[in-house]
């Protein structure tokens, strides 16, 4: 009796086997149009995880200020509520009364002159970008209306800020037709200086934006300061220029380390206020938030009411649909972790800032740029740029898997450039002290190596001493083989 | 020897959720508590609350997706935590970005070169995308008018009045102005040739919509871009034309291929489309695509010196998340043309069952067409006594969420109920759904008119009327008391068998 087999159908059979023993592991990935076939789930889950394991690790990611973890409690929240589009207000009711605690909790946060159980003024957007551009836009507006009835020009908005502020600020300027007058920054001195910022002050200024935790050093900038000048100015000129604080950073960090410092809606010239959820909010990034001292600060001709799918719904927002993951876990944070909460993985923050920032002085070779009072960041330079730079520096802590970036001041500093390391609420003390280990191998190293041709060429260079190098580092390489040779290293 | 027993009183994470303290006590809604709480009572607490959200699956009230593979969900955990515009960072992310511009750009037909790059980006939504394609033509059309010597001051936009909100937020917000077309009874679309009549020199574009919101329809964009071009002939203002394929875009290359919507035509200049709708990921993504660089003025381009690298960007958004861009990715390389084909087929077919399912009740009128993006909107034959919002709010009960809403001027006075077929919506459940309205149907029959009702229909009547409406309602309130009697006692004749 002959048994028969059937030959398996030969796609089916293709499900069976091992991914990577199929031709999907074979067969170059699309990349500039849709294939025509299907592939497998499977197949296409373990292509594109491959391929992103080529990316940086998130937590190893020193260059963000944006969260890299929160507990599997929340991320299990924000699994489920992944298919709940955010504007349904109608359909989820429970998500949006969610995002209206929040608002209310950070008004409270930055004393925000709200009576005991009267509700905030305020939105959940996808970042700071928006939140700046929606406060801007109110901001522009308030200032229109106010020139029209008082008959003279409103063509020419104009928005006073340091040099050192954020992208997005520029953005705002640039697509809403506001100018932007930037105060330059000096060596040394690199936030907004409050005295300059007034003068730029003029009858067009829509309003004067200062920022708690500059991106580039993490200083938290006098806000105080800037609300007496102005308030003279004000009284002097009638022009009643409003301030803006960008508190991305700062705003969740001001509250809990320096609840003294007055910064928010105590100064009466401060009318709205913006903060980024996934910086020190402690979220995944994908949410910020914009409060407004009152209503009468938000103009009303911005807010719609519409017809969404049957029920009037009033929204001041520039995207629309998104996810509502982001604004449950902020909720959970903010509840989950409370006042205390909050303080205690602030005040972790500085203290490991504070032993990174020592065992990089202790090395000698760098200035410390960033000041003990801010945000927990470590900006250091080297003290000499002349044979290798803080470029070479940040691309060699790659090779440990570290990501630190390096970049140049903003005019009118451009000369200095800068390592920055931002101390996130997942970088540890043990994180710390690897990576002060691994900041001193790689100055060390450098130190062997000849300086580069760019760097040179910044100095003064001859062709002489550029073979002289070359000889050099010939026999520099030379005696390191030999020495790894003896040292019985494979 | 006593034994000790070292009291775990304040270790409340042994204790049961339910049973501590944390679900006595008033959520804070207002300010921040001074106090932590354990994270397994946060997670109960919160999840709880979030029960009495609907189901998103049973939201028919929306496009945008509610349902992906397990495995999708997989890289979007394990990419929850990256910041999407970390480019240097994350530079496969980025690629995968730009790999499905390119993708969505041949879908649309762009015309671009054997391996040249497409002119796009990734969005939130279709809002975002809208701006961003709104602010390039704004700009473009400002530059070609200084160069002219002519006044820049009042750029204006022509689109149907069926319109989503988001053109009204670029007009208002961008300070363009808002030409409309206005629909009429039968005709919820905008009408090419009147849209055309109304471009003028300081027309920055013509927006069409590939899938209307209210009823599914695919606009006319050929017959727009050949009116265009004649007035454009004529005039020598060059007019473009945006095509808003929020829904259609991933709609219309698998079903109606023939169809010339997209960069075929020479006049579109740049699309966007949701990939959150029927690109079939979960809510936060959109993409434009332009249809050259010469259509994405330089100036809005940032080149930025962001953390150390040179990035050029052109986005509102900043920081968001990357799980969205890579699930995107995910489904265009796991489904391909075809399994997009069958699953449009598929909501196709459903729509078709559940348009015949109430068609057969005789109540209905059904105001989409077949072919358009797969939904079912229709309005009661007679609505004096019940109108499409209470069959809404009836539906709730079983879980469906179905919108009732009034079409825009001037076409106000046209009600309907909309379904809206996703890939998650089985025939299965749209069976269900015909029998529930049967049910509901049933149900409002035995039910008397609402007033208000009434007094919205007899508009200007009412105020004269007062004194009529009020004695009709002692009638009317004898009748509902009676029905509701006579219910209950039927209620309780059936439920001698229950229980």
């Amino acid at each position: 009796m002959v048994i028969t087999t059937t030959i398996p159908d030969h796609r089916a059979g293709e499900l069976l086997h091992y991914t990577f023993a199929s031709r999907y592991a074979g067969a170059p990935v699309p990349k500039f149009k849709m294939p025509e076939k299907s592939i497998p789930k499977e197949a296409a889950y373990q292509i594109i995880n491959d391929e992103l394991m080529l990316d940086g690790t998130p937590r190893l990611n020193l260059a963000s200020f944006v969260t890299t973890w929160m507990e599997p409690e929340c991320e299990k929240l924000m699994m489920a509520s992944i298919n709940k589009n955010y504007v349904d207000m109608d359909e989820y009711p429970v998500t949006t009364e969610l995002q209206n605690r929040c608002v209310n909790m950070i008004a409270h946060l930055f004393n925000a002159p709200v009576g005991e159980t009267e509700t905030a003024v305020g939105v959940g957007t996808v970042g700071s970008s928006e939140a700046i551009m929606l406060a801007g836009l109110a901001f522009k507006r308030k200032w229109q209306a106010k020139r029209k009835s008082e008959g003279k020009p409103y063509d020419k908005p104009n928005i006073v800020t340091g040099a050192n502020v954020q992208v997005c600020w520029e953005k705002f300027a640039r697509y809403f037709e506001v100018e932007l007058k930037e105060v330059k920054l000096s060596e040394g001195y690199y936030v907004m200086d409050p005295v300059k910022a007034v003068e730029m002050v003029d009858e067009n200024t829509i309003c004067v934006a200062a920022i708690l935790g500059s991106t580039l050093t993490g200083e938290f900038e006098n806000v105080k300061l800037l609300h007496e000048l102005l308030t003279k100015k004000n009284e002097e000129t009638g022009w009643d220029t409003p301030i803006h604080v960008d508190a991305a950073s700062g705003g969740f960090i001001a509250p809990f380390l320096y609840p003294d410092l007055e910064w928010d809606f105590r100064l009466p010239l401060v009318k709205s206020i913006n903060v980024s959820g996934h910086k020190y909010g402690l979220v995944y990034p994908g949410v910020g938030w914009v409060v407004w001292r009152t209503k009468e600060d938000l103009p009303d001709d911005l807010i719609f009411h519409i017809n969404y799918l049957g029920s009037d719904q009033p929204t001041f927002t520039l995207n629309f649909s998104k996810g509502s993951s982001q604004i449950i876990a902020q909720y959970y944070q903010l509840i989950r972790l409370g006042f205390e909460g909050y303080k205690n993985i602030m005040e972790n923050c500085m203290s490991n800032a504070r032993v990174l920032k020592e065992g990089i002085e202790k090395m000698g070779r760098f200035d410390i740029v960033s000041k003990d009072v801010g945000v927990p960041l470590v900006a250091f330079s080297l003290k000499d740029s002349s044979k290798h730079t803080v470029f070479e520096i940040s691309d060699s802590l790659r090779r440990f898997g570290w990501i630190v970036p390096a970049y140049t001041m903003a005019p009118d500093a451009q000369h200095i450039a800068v390592l920055r390391i931002v101390v996130r609420e997942d970088f540890s003390r043990s994180l710390a002290e690897r990576l002060i280990a691994d900041i001193d191998k790689v100055v060390k190293e450098l130190d062997t190596l000849p300086s580069r041709e760019s760097t040179k060429a910044a100095h003064i260079t001859a062709t002489v001493e550029e073979k002289q190098h070359t000889e050099e580092e010939v026999l520099a390489r030379w005696k390191r083989v030999l020495a790894a040779k003896r040292a019985g290293a494979c | 020897m006593v034994l000790s027993k070292a009291a775990s009183e304040s270790d409340v994470s042994v204790h049961s959720t339910f049973a501590s303290r944390y679900v006595r006590t008033s959520l804070p809604r207002f300010k921040m508590s001074e106090n932590s709480i354990p994270k397994e009572a946060a997670y109960q607490i919160i999840n709880d609350e979030l029960m009495l959200d609907g189901n998103p699956r049973l939201n028919l009230a929306s496009f945008v997706t509610t349902w992906m593979e397990p495995e999708c969900d997989k890289l979007i955990m394990a990419s929850v935590n990256k910041n999407y515009v970390d480019m240097d960072e994350y530079p496969v992310t980025t690629e995968l970005q730009n790999r499905c511009v390119n993708m969505i750009a041949h879908l649309f037909n762009a015309p671009l070169g054997e391996s040249e790059a497409a002119v796009g980006v990734g969005t939130v939504g279709s809002s975002e995308a809208i701006m961003l394609a709104g602010l390039a033509f704004k700009r473009k059309w400002q530059n070609r008018r200084k160069a002219e010597g002519k006044p820049w001051d009042k750029p204006n936009i022509v689109t149907g009045a069926n319109v989503q909100v988001c053109w009204e937020k670029f007009a208002r917000y961008f300070e363009v102005e808002l030409k409309e077309v206005k629909l009429r009874e039968d005709y919820f679309v905008m009408d090419p040739a009147k849209a055309v009549e109304m471009v003028d020199e300081n027309t920055i574009c013509v927006a069409a919509i590939l899938g209307s919101t209210l009823n599914g329809e695919f606009e006319d964009v050929k017959l727009l871009n050949d009116l265009l071009v004649e007035k454009n002939k004529e005039t020598g203002w060059d007019t473009p034309i945006h095509v808003d394929a929020a829904s259609g875009g991933f709609i219309a290359p698998f079903l109606n291929p023939e169809l010339e919507w997209d960069f075929r035509l020479p006049l579109v200049k740049s699309i966007n489309v949701s990939g959150h709708k029927y690109g079939l990921v979960y809510a936060g993504i959109g993409w434009v695509i332009w249809r050259s660089k010469e259509d994405l003025p330089e100036e809005l381009i940032f080149h930025i010196n962001y953390l150390g690298a040179d990035q050029p960007t052109f986005t509102l958004n900043f920081s968001k998340g990357s799980s969205q861009v890579i699930a995107q990715y995910y489904q265009l390389i796991r489904l391909g043309f075809e399994g997009y084909r069958n699953i449009m087929e598929n909501c196709r077919e459903n729509m078709l069952v559940l348009k015949d399912g109430l068609e057969k009740t005789g109540r209905f009128n059904i105001v989409s067409k077949d072919d358009g993006v797969p939904l079912v909107a229709f309005s009661l034959k007679d609505n004096r006594r019940h109108d499409e919002f209470e069959v809404s709010d009836m539906l709730r009960r079983f879980g469906w969420i179905v919108p009732a809403y009034t079409m825009p001027p001037d076409a106000q006075h046209v009600t309907v109920l909309r379904v809206v077929i996703r890939e998650d919506f089985s025939r299965t459940l749209a069976e269900r759904l015909v029998c529930d309205i049967k049910k509901v149907l049933h149900e409002l029959d035995t039910l008397p008119a609402k007033i208000t009702a009434k007094l919205a229909i007899n508009g200007e009547e009412a105020d004269k009327n007062v004194t009529l409406v009020t004695k009709k309602s002692d009638l009317e309130t004898q009748r509902e008391i009676t029905t509701v009697w006579r219910k209950f006692v039927m209620e309780k004749k059936k439920m001698n068998g229950v229980c």
